[in-house]
């Protein structure tokens, strides 16, 4: 790790860059580094010698597809998830063996140690939990609302190698120099130039920036195709959940990301020119920052959670057999958390002294969240209420959500009473608070997403009993991990410690150790599933056939899996919210339509990866004032720009032909289907098998 | 910008026609998107700048340097050059190649003194002493008024190369698409310059 | 199976909250840290009356409408009821009403900037946050002490905190409350010990590299127990010079208690003021 006598005088071609960066003797980070480096140069010397660069550049690359895009979000997240997660292993072994009467030694030396709680922190929220709902976000919405792609194809693509060089540069950190040692969020003036003159707030500035455009972006794509490409007749109160989840979200990135940005930058003004801001003098001020960081931080953890909330509405509809319970309040609640989401920042700092008026404020603005929040809770219950529950292994993790999430609510409003945090506030309680609303709330809503919809973006089911294994195994885990540290921080144990002076925690961090264990147990079952799935991807048994594996009442499911490149060979008009099951009932669903028309799609595009990743020695030289290179990679990116901008040719049609003869051989497979709901006919009081034809009768 | 639609597919004018109406629909539906969020990032700057607007330091006060008449004349360019962009605008509808050039033009000139003004009040303002690292006070102000600067900047890179597209392609859909948004981006600077004269020079001046 | 594991992890989490009694935040020796610690327990207590409930019903439901029982109650065209809907909105708003007004009354009651009433004239400390030490300066007895602070039992204490360098918050969880410490600015935090004893005394905002060093010890002792205290630092003999306080601005790590017999008055008022154009943050 570098120590600040390292760091030299910039020299103009190699900036602030030498030899005595790259940590060759560090006993725990040099065999990871030659590991990688052997591991990524094997992968590229098999991609090499079995020609598949041409493959991946061609349908991968350079693909504007969104299923595409999606996909590719999703395997950079599992891979940052095994990057993060080893950090938490690294934090709760060192913590457990750093915890005695007199100072336990640990085996990190804070230098190190406080670079891995940090980059835990920034890589779980924004290297994984953040792009493995944009790329769920990615693969389903469009299908959900019958769009043949996203608003704008070339700008997702964009956003994705925006993000990629954001993980990226979190990545090189490691090997060469070293990352922030400040806590996730950079709390100045500790992140200032005068007591952080490393390179490390420097890597976290240009890698949290140039991702977070990244999401500015994407903000901007899903919000305009929500509201500009749904399907004909599909109102807004005809969204499914999922997709109202996403739209919320993305307008709450639409409005903080920009505060990033602009909060980002004047800290990099701060620590590259000097400037005033946040330091403690000149009249800088640090009180800001916290503020500015926690007014995106805040709706931020909304922005992750709310799309979780909308995948566990759809899965719970689908494997209870029913129609959601409660869809309008649903809606509601959802808008409400969006719009109370920018009003409770304070609550992360109400021990900064800002009086008992204004921390009452926004403690009750905090807790009134409880309220919409507790409203799904009920919703979901009782959408099962009265239904069939098959529990699958999404299901599983619906319900090990419910759990989970009900405490980490209890504890968040617990830790919204200005008078509980002036005791609870950066102890171990609130890390334990936020990893229960967090892993409760939005990852298990994730990975119950991830699997329900793992057929529709890969044609393969995943192994339900290894999946089950993974909820089992992740569920316990949370507990034995997490409720040892509330209890710390219930007896006074601050967050962030290097070593422990206090011998009455060490059994707590001895159980939270074998939770963390078990959670890398279910992590590996998840890694060892998803491998086993793909392999076994032609056994019927995992093999999706019909597009359609649950007999779900979506749009994302009346399609090909995986998806065709355009989607749907004809978008049906929309008149229930569970079209689907409309459209079985009427005896309509996969049936051809009376004529195809030719599709319209936009072609693939170099532009994504070259611009995106063109980023890449841009905030590298940045982060080692190598200036030369800052500048030739503006100048290109610019040259990039102008060119594609200058281009035609950009999309091209699929022709009737080749539209019937793709859909035929879908609508072959689904010949002969018998429908859940046939089966059941009985129950369905409002539809009638013999008034097929009469859709008011099922239409609302 | 990138659309979709190409002029030179003309196989099918209805299909083609919904495309093109569609895709500008798209585009510059977006393009408010992009404009809700960069007022976002006005706003963030706004309130750096109010919550730093005592904050000197031991350096230079505003009311020492600020020359409202100075200030009056830029804010009437700006304001002008969204009348002159306005005429574009009357032209390019009209299909009238010359008058939108014309009045670009004058656009861009209005823009480019503006900038130029703005460039010289900078060099002034540092030359008595009030650099952006002076104190919190002038860090804010730098940082909100060349941000500003910036875009307007970034509008002219913006007007030159939609001349180039003009020659090349004329009124095509595309261009029309540019222009619009343009157009937009343009008078949402000059609102947020009027922000900028009142909240930034106005209250500092006196 | 799953049901049977669960009902160990609740027992498992109880047996914790039960031995909770001796947990410094439950067990607080200071007047508003007792108040903060029922009010935790309070706030929790009414919240599991709701979540219990909750967590049983996520559980019985699924298993009570589980596809194998093929309940003849199966009614998939079910998805309204106004009944439940109204109890769905109003258990959550009845508990948050709840909460919000003891929220709004403690946010008062129990903030550490309220002054403690007491018969017994208060005591002023005056902290500054250092790296990676705490300097406590006693502005009527003229002392300074370095990592260490004493105080008499049963007598408020106004603690006047700021920083010489990065942002940390002042924190003896034993007898309840913290505030942060910035440089240039003036926070306040009251406390009143009930107990004697030694405490520990931390930072609790993460301020770099020394920050899990960053402890002291708090001694609550009777009123001769502090005089003695006072006159021990006092023989130290050690002044608080410009110079000395320039080598505690050095960056240490688990620095050693220091005591400094003589101080200048002011000191506390010109670290603050050191930092130029700072504002001002004690309202």
């Amino acid at each position: 790790m570098v120590q600040t006598d390292l760091i030299k005088d910039p020299h103009v071609l190699t900036g602030k860059l030498h030899w005595g960066v790259i940590p060759f003797h560090d006993p725990v980070v040099a065999p990871v580094m030659f590991a990688a480096i052997l591991g990524g140069l094997a992968l590229l010397a098999l991609i090499t010698y079995k020609g598949w660069w041409g493959y991946l550049w061609k349908e991968w690359f350079t693909s504007v597809d969104h299923k595409k895009i999606g996909i590719m979000y999703c395997i950079v997240a599992l891979v940052m998830l095994v990057r993060g997660f080893s950090d938490a292993i690294l934090m709760r072994t060192h913590q457990a063996l750093a915890t005695s009467d007199a100072f336990g030694e640990g085996y990190l030396p804070p230098e190190h140690y406080d670079q891995i709680f940090t980059a835990h922190g920034v890589i779980m929220i924004f290297f994984v939990a953040t792009p493995l709902m944009v790329g769920i976000m990615n693969v389903i919405m469009p299908l959900q609302i019958g769009a043949r792609d996203v608003a704008y194809p070339f700008l997702n693509s964009l956003s994705f190698y925006l993000f990629l060089v954001g993980a990226l540069l979190v990545n090189i950190s490691l090997f060469v120099g070293e990352f922030a040692a400040t806590g996730w969020l950079a709390y100045t003036p500790l992140s200032g130039i005068e007591y952080s003159p490393g390179v490390g707030v420097d890597y976290w500035i240009w890698a949290l920036q140039i991702s977070g455009i990244g999401t500015t972006l994407t903000a901007v794509n899903f919000v305009a195709t929500i509201l500009k490409m749904r399907a004909p007749g599909m109102t807004m109160m005809k969204m499914p959940v999922f997709t109202w989840t996403t739209f919320c979200a993305n307008v709450i990135a639409l409005v903080i990301f920009p505060i990033l940005t602009v909060a980002i930058a004047q800290l990099t003004l701060d620590r590259y020119l000097d400037f005033n801001f946040f330091t403690n003098d000149d009249g800088g001020n640090q009180m800001m920052w916290v503020n500015l960081i926690w007014a995106w931080g805040h709706p931020e953890v909304y922005f992750l959670v709310l799309p979780a909330f909308g995948m566990i509405s759809e899965v719970t509809a689908t494997f209870s057999r029913k129609r959601l319970f409660g869809y309008v309040s649903l809606i509601w609640a959802t808008i409400a958390i969006m719009l109370l989401s920018f009003l409770v920042w304070l609550h992360h700092f109400f021990t900064m002294g800002s009086g008992a008026s204004v921390n009452a404020f926004f403690g009750i603005m905090t807790m009134i969240i409880g309220i919409p929040t507790g409203v799904k809770l009920y919703n979901w219950i009782f959408t099962m209420y009265k239904g069939r529950v098959e529990l699958t292994a999404s299901m599983w993790w619906v319900i090990a959500m419910l759990i989970t999430f009900t405490v980490g609510g209890m504890t968040g409003v617990m830790l919204s009473i200005p008078a509980n945090d002036f005791v609870l506030h950066n102890s171990m309680f609130v890390p334990a608070h936020f990893h229960n609303v967090i892993i409760g709330g939005a990852v298990y809503g994730y990975f119950a997403g991830f699997t329900y919809w793992f057929p529709k973006a890969t044609g393969v089911k995943l192994n339900e009993t290894l999946g089950k294994w993974s909820v089992a195994l992740w569920f316990f885990g949370y507990f034995f991990a997490w409720i040892p540290l509330y209890y710390t921080g219930f007896d006074g144990m601050t967050r962030r410690l290097q070593y422990v002076d206090n011998p009455d925690w060490q059994l707590p961090m001895y159980i939270a150790l074998i939770g963390v264990a078990m959670i890398a147990a279910g992590i590996g079952t998840q890694v060892i599933n998803i491998a086993w799935s793909i392999y076994k991807r032609n056994d019927p048994q995992y093999k999706d056939v019909t597009g359609d594996p649950w007999d779900a009442h979506t749009l994302e499911w009346y399609t090909t899996s995986p998806p065709q490149f355009y989607n749907f060979g004809d978008v049906p008009y929309i008149k229930d919210r569970d079209p689907l099951l409309n459209m079985k009932q009427e005896g309509i669903a996969y049936k051809r339509p009376e004529k195809y028309s030719r599709i319209h799609m936009p072609k693939n595009t170099w532009a994504g990866p070259v611009l995106g990743l063109l980023t890449l020695p841009m905030g590298f030289g940045f982060v080692w004032h190598i200036w030369w290179m800052v500048i030739a990679s503006v100048a290109a990116i610019f040259a990039c720009w102008v060119k594609l901008n200058f281009e035609r040719d950009k999309d091209y049609y699929v022709e009737v032909p080749e539209v019937e003869r793709i859909e035929d051989e879908f609508l072959k497979s689904n010949e002969g289907r018998s429908f859940y709901f046939e089966k059941h006919a009985k129950y369905y009081k409002k539809w009638k098998p013999t008034d097929q034809n009469d859709s008011s009768v099922v239409a609302k | 910008m990138t659309a979709l639609t190409n002029d030179h597919d003309l196989h099918d004018h209805d299909d083609h026609h919904h495309h093109e109406a569609e895709a500008a629909d798209r585009y510059v539906f977006g393009f408010w998107l992009y404009i809700i969020s960069d007022c976002l990032l006005f706003s963030t700057l706004f309130a750096t700048y109010a919550v730093m607007g005592q904050s000197f330091g031991s350096g230079i006060k505003p009311e020492e340097l600020f020359d409202l008449g100075f200030v009056a004349v830029e804010t009437a360019l700006l304001l002008f050059s969204s009348f002159t962009f306005g005429m574009a605008m009357l032209g390019a509808n009209a299909e009238n190649m010359a008058k939108t050039k014309f009045w670009l033009i004058i656009t861009a000139l209005l823009g480019l003194s503006f900038l130029g003004m703005e460039i010289y009040e900078f060099v002034h303002f540092s030359h008595e002493g009030a650099t952006p690292q002076t104190s919190g006070y002038w860090t804010s102000f730098y940082s909100l008024v060349a941000t500003h600067g910036l875009h307007v900047t970034a509008g002219l890179i913006w007007m030159f190369f939609l001349f180039i597209h003009f020659k090349r392609d004329g009124f095509s859909n595309e261009n029309k698409i540019r222009l619009a948004c343009l157009s937009l981006f343009w008078h949402f600077l000059d609102i947020i310059w009027i922000c900028v004269f009142s909240f930034v020079y106005l209250r500092g001046a006196m | 199976m799953k049901k049977k594991l669960f009902q160990s992890t609740v027992l498992f989490s109880l047996a914790f909250l039960l031995s909770g009694c001796d947990l410094a935040l439950f067990d607080s020796s200071g007047v508003t840290g007792k108040e903060i610690g029922d009010t935790i327990l309070l706030t929790m207590g009414l919240m599991l009356i709701v979540v219990i409930p909750t967590i049983l019903m996520s559980i019985w439901i699924p298993y009570k409408y589980h596809a194998s029982k093929s309940d003849e109650s199966y009614d998939p065209e079910w998805e309204h009821s106004s009944k439940i809907e109204f109890f769905a909105w109003g258990v959550p708003v009845v508990i948050i009403v709840i909460l919000a007004t003891i929220t709004y009354f403690t946010s008062y009651s129990l903030d550490p900037r309220k002054e403690i009433v007491s018969d017994k004239k208060p005591l002023t400390v005056q902290v500054v946050a250092m790296d990676w030490k705490w300097l406590f300066l006693f502005p009527e007895e003229k002392i300074a002490v370095v990592n260490e602070v004493a105080f008499p039992v049963d007598t408020p204490v106004e603690f006047l905190v700021t920083s010489q360098s990065t942002m940390n918050s002042f924190f003896i969880p034993k007898l309840g409350g913290q505030i942060y410490a910035m440089a240039g600015m003036e926070n306040r935090m009251n406390i009143m010990a009930t107990e004697i004893g030694e405490y520990r005394g931390i930072s609790a905002n993460y301020s770099g590299f020394g920050f899990a060093g960053m402890r002291f010890k708090a001694k609550v002792t009777s009123d001769e127990g502090f005089a003695e205290w006072v006159e021990g630092v006092k023989a130290s003999g050690q002044v608080l010079t410009d110079a000395e306080y320039d080598r505690l601005i050095e960056k240490t790590r688990d620095h050693k208690v220091e005591y400094f017999s003589s101080i200048d008055p002011l000191q506390f008022k010109n670290i603050i003021e050191s930092f130029i154009g700072a504002q001002n943050g004690s309202n």
